[in-house]
């Protein structure tokens, strides 16, 4: 095992920049993905539910699940970027043989990863932002600050990710990071309803995963609000990215140099 | 004065094990610049693997690698500036057109997309594939594809070239033609290396190869050297008639082989054996011993993995 300190350079952002290069050839179908898809839970769910919670949190419930949904679809974003496309990347399609032909190293194809898979969790954060202000959904300028915390909810994710894609040899394999991890965080920490509604043990358990996190700091900067505990926040999805994103990096070594 | 060789590889005692199993074992390779260098073996006999460590991507288990000055693994990311790559299988992008998996390996490399462009058409003129730039990568036949994955390999100017069985499941036209262009290549002062199974590739291609079985390297030379020196210079083949094999035996300094319903008989004049089968009534074919003979020979009739 290689537990070399990451090596940071250039080749991070010309992998990123290949990733960028095929996702802007079907830009339309991106675009539309990242617009449709927030569309149609804000006004089905928004809407829909709304009609029997007149106010949660203090705001109607179309904002309070805005922000949960721009924080779950960076990660679902992120994720599944990190496992689906980056295992055809790496397993049938030999993308990173390719790339380990060239001055490109395995640090480089880590780290691109998930500065790409970043990437493509913020542009589904702008989709959503921009449908919540048409809907009206949204408070302030401050709201706009929420893009960088997405991007950062992005790496932290697609770092976790990326692990279970440097173990996996079949596809399979992703339904337990799926059905283990994603789909927990999706239904109990606060996307659709707040933490405090949860028994307390529970309350007490969220918080050790980071979306709780990640929904504490955007929500209030969409509905303008105060964030509290702000630097608390950060540190948990900054630790939860540098100790995976580093394990990712050990990981894809192994797999990769042999 | 002695003729000077600079090496482009110099490996010493290089070693690989997978699990216990030893695939590379303690191999001496000396590839002069400039030359066409082969590297022979049956499947699994440690080429492929000898060739990532020389890209610096399969760390060695012992040994020492220099290539192209360059200490591997340490220093394997200047090496491979230097480097092209033809891998055994076909990785180029399928999210991307002809043309656009060129830009992007320029890219890998750090090339400006503006400088590369002329380069880029002259290597589609180099291996035939003017008026493909916009073809999707699927579109391709295995030939066409196999010629890309060239020109990629070409798209940094390397000094080195590593060419993993670039012709394997390729009909005689593309190989023919690719073997014009690896002749090109070493006219410009290239040093190619090859592996291969194709035996009259290597006799016809290489200046100097090493056979290699089972991690080992049996013998190194020039292929007429080789021949010449390993083997009888001529061979009788047989094809179901098992009574040739009493004929052969009778005459003496002839080595003899069965294999099958085949019996080859090999010896330095031929004459004699012919005229013996044909007063027998025993059809029979002569031929002058090849590469493949001596391999043969070195690696044995028995089927590999």
């Amino acid at each position: 095992m290689d537990y070399g300190l990451p090596h940071i350079g250039p080749g991070a952002l010309r992998v990123a920049g290949r990733n960028f290069k095929v996702w802007r050839k079907l830009i339309i179908a991106g675009v539309l993905v990242h617009i449709l898809e927030p569309l149609l839970y804000l006004v089905a769910l928004g809407y829909g539910l709304g009609v029997f919670i007149r106010e949660i949190s203090g705001m109607t419930y179309l904002s309070f699940l805005a922000s949960g949904i721009m924080v779950s679809s960076a990660m679902m974003t992120a994720s599944f970027e990190s496992m689906f496309s980056a295992f055809s990347r790496l397993d049938h399609q030999r993308t990173y043989e390719g790339l380990m032909a060239t001055p490109l190293i395995v640090d480089d194809i880590a780290i691109g990863e998930i500065i790409w898979s970043a990437f493509k969790a913020a542009m589904s954060g702008i989709g959503i932002l921009l449908v919540a202000i048409l809907l009206g959904a949204v408070e302030g300028w401050r709201s706009l600050l929420a893009i960088p915390v997405v991007f950062l909810t992005g790496l932290t994710f697609a770092a976790m990710a990326l692990n279970t894609t440097a173990l996996a040899r079949r596809w399979d394999f992703f339904q337990y990071y799926m059905t283990l991890l994603l789909t927990p965080m999706m239904l109990l920490c606060g996307v659709f309803y707040p933490v405090s509604s949860l028994p307390s043990w529970m309350q007490t358990a969220v918080q050790f995963l980071p979306l709780t996190h990640a929904i504490d700091i955007i929500r209030p900067l969409l509905t303008g609000q105060s964030v509290s505990n702000l630097m608390l926040h950060l540190l948990v999805l900054l630790v939860y990215l540098l100790v995976f994103g580093f394990a990712s990096l050990v990981l894809l070594r192994k797999r990769l140099y042999v | 004065m002695s003729e000077r060789r600079y090496l482009a590889v110099r490996a010493r005692g290089l070693t690989k094990y997978y699990a216990d199993r030893c695939v590379v074992d303690r191999i001496n390779l000396d590839i002069p610049q400039g030359c066409l260098f082969g590297v022979l073996g049956p499947n699994g006999a440690g080429k492929s693997t000898t060739m990532r460590m020389l890209q610096g991507v399969t760390p060695p288990d012992d040994g020492d690698l220099v290539v192209m000055g360059c200490h591997i693994p340490s220093q394997a990311v200047r090496a491979r500036t230097r480097m092209g790559v033809i891998p055994q299988t076909d990785n180029l992008d399928p999210d991307f057109t002809v043309e656009e998996n060129l830009q992007v390996y320029a890219h890998y490399f750090g090339m400006d997309a503006q400088a590369v462009q002329p380069r880029i058409s002259e290597l589609l003129h180099f291996v035939d594939l003017e008026g493909y730039e916009r073809a999707h990568i699927n579109s391709l036949s295995g030939g066409m594809k196999r010629r890309l994955t060239f020109a990629r390999a070409l798209i940094n100017e390397p000094d080195l070239i590593i060419l993993d069985e670039p012709t394997t499941g390729l009909d005689p036209q593309v190989r023919h033609q690719i073997w014009d262009k690896l002749r090109e290549l070493r006219q410009q002062g290239r040093t190619l290396l090859l592996t291969t199974h194709y035996l009259e590739e290597a006799q016809r291609l290489c200046d100097e190869l090493v056979i290699i079985d089972q991690g080992k390297i049996l013998e190194h030379g020039r292929p007429q050297e080789l021949i010449a020196r390993l083997v009888e210079s001529e061979v009788v083949e047989i094809h179901d008639n098992p009574r040739a094999m009493d004929v052969l035996q009778s005459i003496q300094g002839c080595r003899t082989e069965s294999s099958g319903g085949s019996i080859y008989g090999y010896l330095h004049n031929a004459k004699s054996a012919i005229d013996l089968l044909h007063e027998q009534g025993i059809a029979s074919l002569q031929r002058p011993a090849n590469l493949e003979d001596v391999f043969l020979k070195l690696t044995g009739r028995g089927l590999r993995g």
